[in-house]
Order: structure tokens, then sequence, then C-alpha cells
């Protein structure tokens, strides 16, 4: 029972993790908590039934799996990656040196209005992801492990310990630290600071998009407003690790998602999204700069 | 090689520099002296892109650069090294010099080598994180990673800020050395004998206005300098 509840609690916290990812990259370079990161996610969830809908059509789902869900995820990641980029463009950049509650105000514009135009596009009513993945997983000791658990468990690790080694080796991780601890010395130096940001929504969105994907593959259901309750959740998570903070996103993402489940299990499911919420209170009241956050303005 | 042509820059309503001209020739030191508040920063800014003026023109060589962002502006070859350090606090002393080479101006491991030559004790210290230097490393750390962008021309604003005086002196040394390998320098300085002993040239700023240029030995014997900015 503990060991079932803990699988299921890492699976659903390595997906707020991933998602966590978004928010805190965002918030450490702009300082800007990006309302629609939800949205993007449930674009991802979106476009991933969508993809891969039309490779069932086409016969390429049953040609072979593997590749279609391959295919599926790359383009989701980077459709969703686009969406996250003009939204930047669109939304954000234009307030660059506006005060600070006017992109927040505009990130909730976006929100709203990504959340409609896929309520008109796709509908209002429960999309449901096609059943191509089995169900099937190993029993140990009791405690049942799908495949697809184990592969969100598998991917979300892959992906955070290579976003994990590109921030900390790369050329372009290291100007986005510069750019997070600071902006204009980041300019002065050569480093163009508008492409630093983009390139930020784009990883954040990419990972949101994989999370969307592979939460439509695990419940096998997507609404237009799944964006907002795991928006909310990933949030929580950035912050109870720090926002801003990187590890402490991913860190802040497992553990809201084993105390959900074990919360769920031991004092009741009822209470499932409330968790979340009173944590987030928690944590603002006793420790604001997060688990691992710093108590300084240290980002990244 | 960088030319100013009645330079206007305001922070909204406050007119900071109000139509100055200066220029600044190939292979030079040119100090930039003026009290506090005088605008020696802003000037400073709007050379290297962070501020955009109201009015006038930035001329590089050929090139009108008036207005170009920063990073177009270190691209050029004019690099700035701003008031109070600014090193990166947590990336590590070579991950600070790295991003002074960001653009890949200059060989990486030469320039490198000639920055921890003039500076050995970032070398001793290039694992440590910027921000656990003490004031003084952080300075040199400071002028190192803008050498790291192989500049053609150097803006330091304030290099000798807080630094006990036997740093002051070997930051000035320093200085000199880095011209004589060919680079012009353009230098903000509170200690403005100092800094006019060692320019080529020099011009006196206040109230957002030149009121006084001249070669350092000029400006050194000059009765109002010496009343106003030497103590005398
Ligand atoms: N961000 C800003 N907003 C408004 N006014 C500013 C700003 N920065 C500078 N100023 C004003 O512009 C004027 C020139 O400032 P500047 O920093 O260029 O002076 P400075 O000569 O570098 O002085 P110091 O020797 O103290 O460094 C001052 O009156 C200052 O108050
Ligand atoms: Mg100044």
């Amino acid at each position: 029972m503990l060991l079932q509840q803990l699988i299921n609690g890492l699976t659903l916290g390595s997906v707020y993790a991933l998602i966590a990812l978004g928010y805190t990259m965002v918030y450490g370079i702009l300082e800007l908590i990006n309302f629609a990161h939800g949205e993007i996610y449930m674009l991802g969830a979106y476009l991933g039934i969508i993809i891969l809908g039309f490779f069932t059509a086409v016969g390429l789902t049953a040609f072979s799996l593997p590749l279609a869900l391959g295919l599926t995820l790359l383009l989701t990641v980077i459709f969703s990656a686009s969406y996250g980029f003009t939204v930047e463009k669109i939304a954000y950049r234009p307030l660059r040196s506006a005060p600070k509650l006017s992109p927040l105000i505009s990130a909730i514009g976006v929100s709203i209005f990504l959340q409609n135009y896929v309520m008109i596009t796709q509908g209002a009513t429960d999309k449901v992801f096609p059943p191509l993945v089995s169900s099937a997983g190993v029993t140990v000791l009791s405690t049942r492990i799908t495949f697809l658990q184990a592969s969100i468990i598998v991917v979300s690790g892959i992906i955070m310990a290579l976003l994990h080694a590109f921030i900390r080796k790369t050329r372009t991780g290291k100007a986005m630290r510069a750019v997070a601890q600071d902006k204009s010395m980041a300019s002065l130096v050569g480093i163009n600071t508008d492409t630093i940001i983009s390139i930020t929504f784009i990883i954040g969105s990419g990972l949101a998009a994989v999370a969307g994907l592979m939460v439509s593959m695990y419940y096998g259901l997507v609404n237009y407003f799944i964006g907002y309750s795991a928006g909310i959740k990933a949030f929580t998570a950035a912050v109870l690790g720090g926002i801003g903070n990187i590890p402490g996103a991913m860190f802040g993402g497992i553990l809201l998602g084993l105390i959900e489940s074990l919360g769920s299990a031991y004092i009741s499911s009822e209470y499932k999204d409330v968790y979340a919420f009173v944590i987030l209170i928690l944590i603002l009241l006793i420790r604001p700069s997060g688990l691992l956050g710093r108590n300084t303005e240290e980002k990244i | 090689m960088l030319r100013l042509e009645n330079i206007h820059t305001s922070y909204g309503p406050i007119k900071a520099i109000r139509g100055i001209d200066m220029e600044i020739k190939k292979g030079e030191i040119v100090s930039l002296i003026g009290s506090n508040g005088a605008g020696k920063s802003t000037c400073l800014m709007t050379i290297s892109g962070i501020l955009t003026p109201s009015g006038g023109s930035i001329v590089h060589g050929e090139q009108d650069i008036t207005g170009l962002p920063p990073h177009s502006i270190v691209s050029q070859g004019i690099c700035q090294v701003p008031e109070g350090r600014r090193i990166f606090p947590r990336l590590t002393v070579l991950e600070n010099l790295e991003m002074g080479a960001f653009l890949g101006r200059s060989d990486f491991m030469p320039t490198l080598q000639r920055v921890f030559k003039l500076f050995p004790i970032l070398g001793e210290r290039k694992k440590q994180y910027g921000g656990t230097l003490s004031g003084g490393e952080q300075q040199m750390l400071a002028i190192g990673r803008a050498l790291m962008s192989n500049p053609e021309i150097l803006l330091l604003d304030e290099p000798s800020l807080g630094l006990a005086p036997i740093m002051v002196s070997k930051i000035f040394k320093t200085i000199q050395e880095i011209n004589s390998e060919g680079v012009t320098v353009l230098l903000v300085e509170q200690n403005a004998r100092a800094a006019l002993r060692l320019s080529d040239r020099g011009y006196v700023l206040e109230n957002g206005v030149i009121t006084l240029s001249g070669s350092g030995r000029e400006l050194l014997d000059n009765d109002k300098v010496r009343h106003a900015y030497l103590g005398e």
C-alpha cells in the first residue's frame, strides 16, 4: 500500500516537476509568474491527442506504435514551444520595462484567451486520448507499476537530468544563469538577453508539453481547463522548492506529488486538491523562499 | 575612433546629460572626471547602449552606433566595466570569464592565459563563486571579464572605488598595462589625480555638460581642477 502510493506519487510528482520548471525558469529570469504556463501544458495535451489521432488515421500507429508516439512527442513539443515563444513575444516583451503588475495581468489575459481558444476550437466536453497504450504493467510485492507510469518517471528523470546539465555546462545555459543574476550586466558582456528569454520560454513550454502529453495518456481524458489546476499545483511545487531555483522545482514537484498521493491514501482522497493549497499557504507563511531557496533574491 | 556628438540623455524628466561632445582616439587613455551626479556613469551607459540618447550621435570609426543594443555595441569591440563591479555572483570565476568571452571575439585559451597573467589570483580562484571574492578581487574579475571580449575600447567606471590604496595603485598600473597592449581606455574616476596622471587627455563633466578638456597635464595644472577635484 505504501509502496503503491509512493509510485503513484512519484508519477504525479514527475509531471508537476516538469511543469514547475517552466514557472521557475521564467520567474528566475523575468520575475514574472507566467500564469499562462498551465495553458501551454493543456495545449500540449490537446496537441498530443490531435497529432496522434492524425497518425492513427494515416495508419502510422498501426505500422509502428513507438514511432508514432515518438513523433507525437516531438511534434507536440515543437508546437507548444512555438506557442510559448509567441506568447512571450506578443504579451510579455512589449511590457519589458512596464511596472511588474502589467506583465502579470497580461499573463492572466493570455491564460483566459488560450482556455477559450481551445474551448471554442475543440469543444467544451472532455476529449478522450486514444487507448493505444496498454495498461500492462508488473506487480511486485502487491505493488503495481504500469509501463506507462514507469515511462513517465523515467522520461521525466532523463529530461530533468538533461536540463540540469544544459544549464550547468553549456554556453547558453550559463548565459541563462547570467541573465537571471543580472540582466543588464549580461547584455554588457554581449549576451542578447531577448534571445535568452525566448530560449527560456521555448524550453519551459517544451517541458510543459511533455507533461501534458504524458498526463493525457495517463488519465486518458483532457479538457480545456486542466491547465488551471495543474498550473496552480506546479506553481505550488515551484514555490515549495524555492521559486527561481531549478533543482528546487524538481524537488518541489516530486514532493508535492508524494504528499498528494499519501494524503489521499492515508487522510482522505476528498481533499486531494486541497493539500497543494494548504502547502502553498504554509510555505508562504513560514518560509517564502522555499525549501531550497536562498533568502536573498538569488535565482537559478 | 569613438566620437560623441551633442549627446543628450535623460531619465524621464531628469536631463542627466545635456549635449556633450567627446572624442577618444585610438590607443589613448582618456579620463572623464566630475563630482557625484555629474553624469559620468550616464555617459558610459549611453555609449554602451544601456541607455538610449534622446539626441545626438555616437560614431565608432565610420559607423553610427547610436541606439544599438548593448550586445551589438560589445560586438563592435566596445566593452564596459560598470560601476560596482557587477560580477555574476553565482557563476564561478571561470564562468564569469567565459561570459566575458560570450561573443567569441578572440581565442579563448590565449586570452584566458593573458587575464590570469594580469591577475594571478583569478587563476587560483577559478572554481570559486564570483560572489565569494573580496571586493578587490571582484574588481579584478570585472576587468578580466571585460578583457575576455578582446575589446578595442574599454570603458571603466570607477575601477578604484572602495579599494585599499595598494590595490588602487595596482589597478591603475594594470590599466596602463592594458593600454600599452593596444586597448583604448575611457576612464571615469573620483580619484582624479591618479586618473589624470596616466591619461593622455581628460574631460571635466559638470551637471551634464563638459566644462573643461585638455591633456592630462593641463588639467592637473588647471586651477579650477586643482581646487574642485584635487582638493588643493
Ligand atoms: N535610474 C535613474 N533614474 C533617475 N535619475 C537618475 C538615474 N540614474 C542617474 N540619475 C541621475 O542622473 C544624474 C547623473 O547620474 P550619474 O550616475 O551619471 O552620475 P555620476 O557622475 O556617475 O555620479 P557618481 O560619481 O556618484 O557615480 C544624477 O543626478 C542622478 O541622480
Ligand atoms: Mg557614477
